[in-house]
């Protein structure tokens, strides 16, 4: 076992505290979403209470039934008269297939609503999720969202399948014995209801102690899932180096930590009912020592003090299920706490809501203009990009290149709208970007970068995300375009091929001509290509390049790269320095200055060649 | 996928349920002994209401009214002991199923985990144990508590009236068959269901892992629409488990009510007719009653020990899996002057399953402390031959040798600490600098992981992350550049001092200016080690010695860059960019 200091190191988001405040404000937030979760399926949710009543009475009939059999039925029959018997039985019978029948109606149809509400917040994290800016994802990992909708909608689900049932048949039970004792002997009944205070306190130091084990369950749980997954998504890396030993003794610490969470919350049932039970018992003896001396006393009848035994019983009884209610309550609501945290994220660069159609596209495709563009990544960061005013007429192809950290894939990022500028404006054909829809948008812009993800599918599938519906033969020769043709043809099932997990099936080379088909069929107006050809083989470079050239012909072109070969066949070349432009220029006329950035920078790529 | 029945999956769990078994069976006793003085408890206060306090006789109340309380501070503790009891057994059956499956995973291949989502390997060990869990700390213990309580209220019942309890008999028996042909149905529909969690699962990860390509494309939507469409599909399937579920239900509440019905009918004609006492009736009606429960809550725990086999089978069907890359039964130790010799000899490689060969007679001898460069068309089986030597992959034809011992032969951890590789992309861990620096080597010093790093050139820009070798980097943690990550992953490589270095494109993902800075790295890197690189570029190439030319799975070219470049036509055709083209063309 290893301490977990010992091998995660240090960040930021380690020195987490909840205080008393924000966790109301917590509970309050879940709160609120449960409810706009219940709010539209209040009636049918009436329905299920109605059946789980009329399911209940169906079945308590069965003993005063039983009772008028003994009483009347069987003194008739002796006596000759079968009817009352009859009559009984054939009730009996109507009882027991009316509350079977009730039974199964609210079986479905509590179990229709709560898929139903499962389906909802399901629908409701991932849209969310994904409305949710590049930035978001950066720091919220995809491990907590992963968890967000599995373990957590689990929790959800869980309530509504245990739960629901059980707590409607416990508080009509015990409302209704409490108002029977009360009518029997008022004296008794205050002693059985007295006990509601020593409950009080015990749910409140239950619900406190779960809430606190579950939550210690789900967060050890998490930080098991990141080291698991992290394990199976890096197992290349893990055999290779021998891994598995270190490992293995992290993941017993995670597992044992999770374990004893676990535990607790299971000892904290466990003395939570034994406590109910004991209350509830040791009310009966109270109750009964004090009957019975009013009894011998003469100030009570035995009828009622055997009725009002036999009910104290029952009134205690479903207190249990009050208590396992309780229980996948508190889960149920630290999980939505979690869900409703991320459902409040709101997104930073939001849809516009009322949108300005951008104009109809030309031949050379769209105007991009920063006007005072300024950026940075979080307020407390520095400055990543001072004022920058730049434009590029429809139609250019414009080459970035710079040192690392110059700001050239912000601004690239800045074009795809993936961030918003802190100040100024990034125009799309004279229109804000920000008041651009994001259909057209994504319609008007595209950006390749070298991070090619392939989605499980095949690789037809993959292309075709580029334009949905696009035709087997459009997908074909947009593959084409970019030279993927071949390589395609020769896999075992050609566009059929599954590209199996993360597109393992391709090298990283073949995965990044897929991306490149997947832009060339989206045909939009302006493309960014951040350092997308770097993990091309020259091959397929010379092959994407041949196809660049005309691609790139009849739309307006940002080209990151860091290949001469690539950057020479832009119009115009811009050269970054610590977010400003340092140089600007065609190429050839850059080049032909004999000293400068650019310059500088195309001999030192020749020697690389040599 | 051939269906296993529900009792031999869950027979599977034995082994791990052995060890456990006092605290189980504990547990089983606290449920029946609650039981019992739960049963107790109103036979003595009809006793006392009857007796002592009908005759008002005070004097006698105490002693009776004590053990009523005993039994009922008895009753209450057997609740907590029950609990209390089964927590520790089934959350350690938990753990340690959760860290075989674990263990299992690290020892199978590649191409294990190559066809696996992680997504699905996921929901075993997390959803799937859970299920287990929560089955063996309840419904597994009350399976088996009430069906003891099941049979022996059976015989109480016959030797009351050998009537009554035939009639109970005759409403269980179709309540038997229904559940039987029930399980199936239901196994399959749970089964089903945990499948499509876990694709539900996959559709989550890559639409967080792929979201920037979701957001260029603006492609969100249909993935929602696919999320929608499994989502859907998957409240089918639990709908329809409500369906069978609820017929189950149907079946249980109403067949021993009819019976008891049936028991009133024959019972009160019986009494009629003087063959019968009032007595006996109340009595048989008043055990059917107390079958109720046990009865009622087969379904309920027919329904987990279903879910229960289901998840025990799609665990182990992973635990079954076969690890295919093992330690030799008879190891041969390296020689002790082992210089770092590499020798592929007709190696053929073929994917499982596959017909056609990706690597078809490769042979290749790299000298000790030997820099070769391997270059070759894309998809021409570069990295496949990478794997082969520290066995990710196994050969499927021919041999590897390092130092002239076959690669099969040596311990797989012999081997690892010889052979280091480093990944076109690295992969980082959500741990500290020095964790992932010293990945394989926990034991290294702080001092051998500074070396690392200096020869990788990464001390600087590591002293400057805000907690030196602490900070937690990965995905979790702080981001780090391309140029960082790689020189990370070089220094990975060389912290135990390997003698063969295997290297697949680590520059193929950089800028220039980090590119050089790598690059100065590299050369530190490969100086005194055997060193196979996988190249696509002109300047990885000029790092070593000789290169190889890998084409149609066999090397078709090997010598110095400038000897290829010269000699062969294919190698110009891999190695020559555009602009030398045109340079080529323009004279």
């Amino acid at each position: 076992m290893t301490a977990e200091r010992d091998w995660r190191g240090v960040a930021a988001e380690d020195t987490e505290d909840v205080a008393a405040a924000v966790t109301m404000k917590l509970r309050a937030r879940s709160r609120a979403l449960l409810g706009s979760l219940l709010r539209p399926r209040f009636w049918p949710a009436m329905v299920v209470l109605l059946l789980v009543m009329l399911g209940n009475a169906a079945q308590l009939a069965g003993p005063l039934i039983v009772a008028a059999v003994i009483d009347v039925g069987i003194p008739n029959a002796v006596r000759g008269d079968g009817t009352v018997l009859a009559w009984c039985v054939v009730s009996y019978a109507v009882c027991s297939l009316a509350s079977a029948l009730l039974w199964m109606c609210f079986l479905r149809l509590s179990g229709r609503i709560g898929q139903d509400l499962v389906l909802d917040l399901r629908q409701r994290i991932f849209d969310h999720a994904q409305r949710l800016s590049v930035s978001f994802h950066e720091t919220y990992t995809s491990g907590k969202v992963i968890s967000r909708q599995s373990s957590d909608i689990d929790a959800f689900g869980d309530l509504l399948e245990v739960g629901i049932d059980d707590l409607l048949t416990s508080v009509l039970t015990v409302t209704g014995i409490a108002i029977l004792l009360l009518t029997l002997d008022l004296e008794l009944a205050l002693v059985v209801l007295v006990t509601a205070i020593p409950l009080a306190f015990i749910a409140r130091w239950f619900l406190r102690r779960s809430n606190e084990a579950y939550r210690g369950v789900s967060g050890r749980t998490a930080t098991l899932i990141v080291h698991y997954v992290e394990t199976m998504n890096g197992m290349r890396a893990v055999q290779a180096f021998r891994r598995e030993g270190r490992n293995k003794s992290i993941m017993d610490g995670l597992n044992s930590r999770v374990r004893s969470s676990a535990r607790d919350s299971l000892s904290v049932v466990a003395v939570f009912t034994m406590a109910v039970r004991m209350i509830g018992n040791l009310t009966m003896v109270a109750v009964l020592t004090i009957g019975a001396l009013r009894v011998a006393g003469g100030s009570m009848e035995l009828g009622v003090l055997t009725a009002f035994i036999l009910y104290v019983r029952r009134y205690f009884e479903p207190l249990d299920d009050v208590a396992m209610f309780a229980n996948s309550y508190s889960s149920a609501i630290a999980a939505l706490e979690k869900i409703s945290g991320l459902l409040e994220e709101k997104p930073d660069v939001p849809e516009p809501e009322r949108p300005v159609p951008l104009p109809r596209r030309r031949d050379g495709g769209l105007e991009v203009e920063f006007a005072g563009t300024e950026f940075r990544y979080r307020p407390d960061t520095p400055v990543v990009l001072p004022e920058l005013d730049l434009a590029i007429p429809a139609g250019q192809t414009v080459a970035l290149v710079g040192p690392t950290g110059a700001g050239k894939s912000t601004i690239a990022k800045l074009v795809a709208r993936f961030y918003d500028p802190t100040e100024g404006e990034v125009r799309l054909a004279g229109v804000d970007l920000r008041a651009v829809s994001d259909v057209d948008l994504r319609a008007a812009v595209v950006m390749v970068t070298q991070e090619n993800f392939l989605f499980s599918g095949s690789v037809a599938d993959n292309i075709a995300l580029g334009k949905p519906g696009a035709s087997r033969a459009e997908i074909e020769a947009a593959a084409r375009a970019v030279g993927a043709d071949e390589f395609i043809r020769a896999l075992p099932d050609g566009y059929d091929t599954d590209v199996r997990k993360r597109g393992g099936r391709l090298s990283a080379g073949q995965r990044q001509v897929v991306a490149f088909a997947r832009a060339f069929l989206a045909d939009p107006a302006v493309l960014v290509l951040d350092e997308a050809t770097s993990s091309l083989d020259l091959p397929t470079e010379r092959i994407v390049q041949r196809a660049l050239e005309s691609v790139l012909a009849d739309r307006t072109a940002l080209i990151i790269a860091h290949r001469l070969s690539t950057v020479l066949i832009a119009d115009r070349v811009l050269v970054v320095d610590q977010g400003r432009i340092a140089e600007d220029g065609a190429p050839e006329t850059l080049i032909g200055k004999g000293r400068g950035p650019f310059a500088d920078l195309h001999s030192a790529w020749q020697d690389s060649l040599a | 996928m051939e269906r296993v029945g529900t009792v031999a999956a869950l027979r599977r769990l034995v082994p791990y349920l052995k060890p456990v078994r006092a605290g189980l069976i504990g547990s089983g006793a606290a449920v029946t002994a609650g039981m019992l003085s739960g049963l107790a408890i109103p036979l003595v206060l009809q006793w006392i209401l009857d007796g002592p306090v009908a005759a008002r006789d005070t004097g006698a109340l105490p002693w009776p009214i004590v053990v009523v309380a005993a039994l009922s501070a008895l009753e209450a503790l057997m609740f907590y002991l029950r609990r209390k009891l089964v927590a520790g057994p089934s959350t350690l059956v938990e753990a340690r199923m959760r860290a075989d499956l674990y263990a299992h995973l690290q020892r199978l291949p590649i191409s294990f985990h190559d066809r696996w989502q992680s997504g699905q390997l996921l929901s075993r060990a997390i959803s799937d144990l859970a299920t287990l869990r929560r089955f063996i700390a309840f419904a597994g213990v009350f399976l088996v508590v009430n069906t003891i309580t099941l049979v022996l209220g059976m015989v109480v019942l016959f030797s009351l009236s050998p009537a009554l309890g035939l009639i109970t008999l005759v409403c269980s028996l179709p309540l038997l068959l229904i559940s039987t042909q029930f399980e199936s149905k239901y196994a399959v529909l749970a089964r089903r269901a945990q499948d499509q969690v876990g694709d539900l699962a996959t559709v989550v990860e890559e639409s967080v892992l792929g979201i920037r390509v979701l957001k260029a494309f603006g492609r969100g939507p249909q993935l929602a629409a696919k999320f929608l469409g499994q989502a859907r599909r998957l409240r089918r399937t639990e709908l329809g488990k409500f369906r069978v579920l609820s017929l189950l239900w149907g079946a249980i509440i109403l067949l021993p009510e009819l019976g008891i019905a049936a028991q009133l009918l024959i019972g009160s004609l019986g009494v009629a007719d003087g063959t019968m006492t009032v007595g006996t009736l109340v009595a048989g009606i008043t055990v059917a009653g107390f079958l109720r429960w046990p009865t009622d809550s087969i379904g309920w725990l027919l329904a987990e020990a279903n879910q229960a086999a289901t998840a025990s089978t799609r665990y182990w069907e992973v635990r079954d899996a076969e690890v295919t890359i093992t330690d030799p039964d008879r190891s041969r130790p390296l020689p002790a002057d082992g210089v770092g010799a590499v020798r592929f000899e007709g190696v053929r490689f073929a994917h499982a399953g596959a017909d056609h060969e990706v690597l078809s007679g490769v042979d290749l001898a790299l000298r000790p402390g030997e820099t070769v460069a391997l270059v070759g068309p894309t998809g021409s089986g570069k990295s496949t031959l990478t794997m082969l030597v520290p066995r990710l992959a196994d050969v499927t034809g021919g041999r590897v040798t390092v130092d002239g011992v076959d690669v099969r032969d040596l311990r797989l951890d012999d081997l690892r600490a010889v052979v280091a590789v480093a990944f076109e992309e690295p992969v980082l861990f959500s741990a500290s600098v020095r964790e992932n620096v010293a990945l394989g080597s926990p034991g290294a010093t702080d001092e051998e992981v500074r070396e690392a790093l200096r020869v990788a050139q990464a001390e600087d820009f590591v002293d400057r992350l805000p907690w030196g070798l602490d900070t937690r980097i990965g995905e979790e943690g702080l981001s780090l550049s391309g140029g960082q990550r790689q020189r990370l992953a070089l220094a990975r490589a060389v912290v135990g001092k390997p003698k063969v270095l295997v290297l697949d494109d680590p520059l193929s993902a950089l800028d220039v200016h980090t590119e050089a800075e790598v690059e100065r790295a590299l050369r530190q890197v490969l100086s005194g080690v055997t060193a196979l690189v996988v190249a696509h570029r002109p300047s990885t190439v000029r790092l070593a010695d000789r290169v190889a030319l890998l084409d149609g799975g066999r090397i078709v070219a090997l010598g110095t860059h400038a000897e290829l470049l010269a000699t062969s036509a294919a190698y110009r055709a891999q190695l020559s960019t555009v602009e030398d083209e045109r340079a080529e063309a323009a004279s």
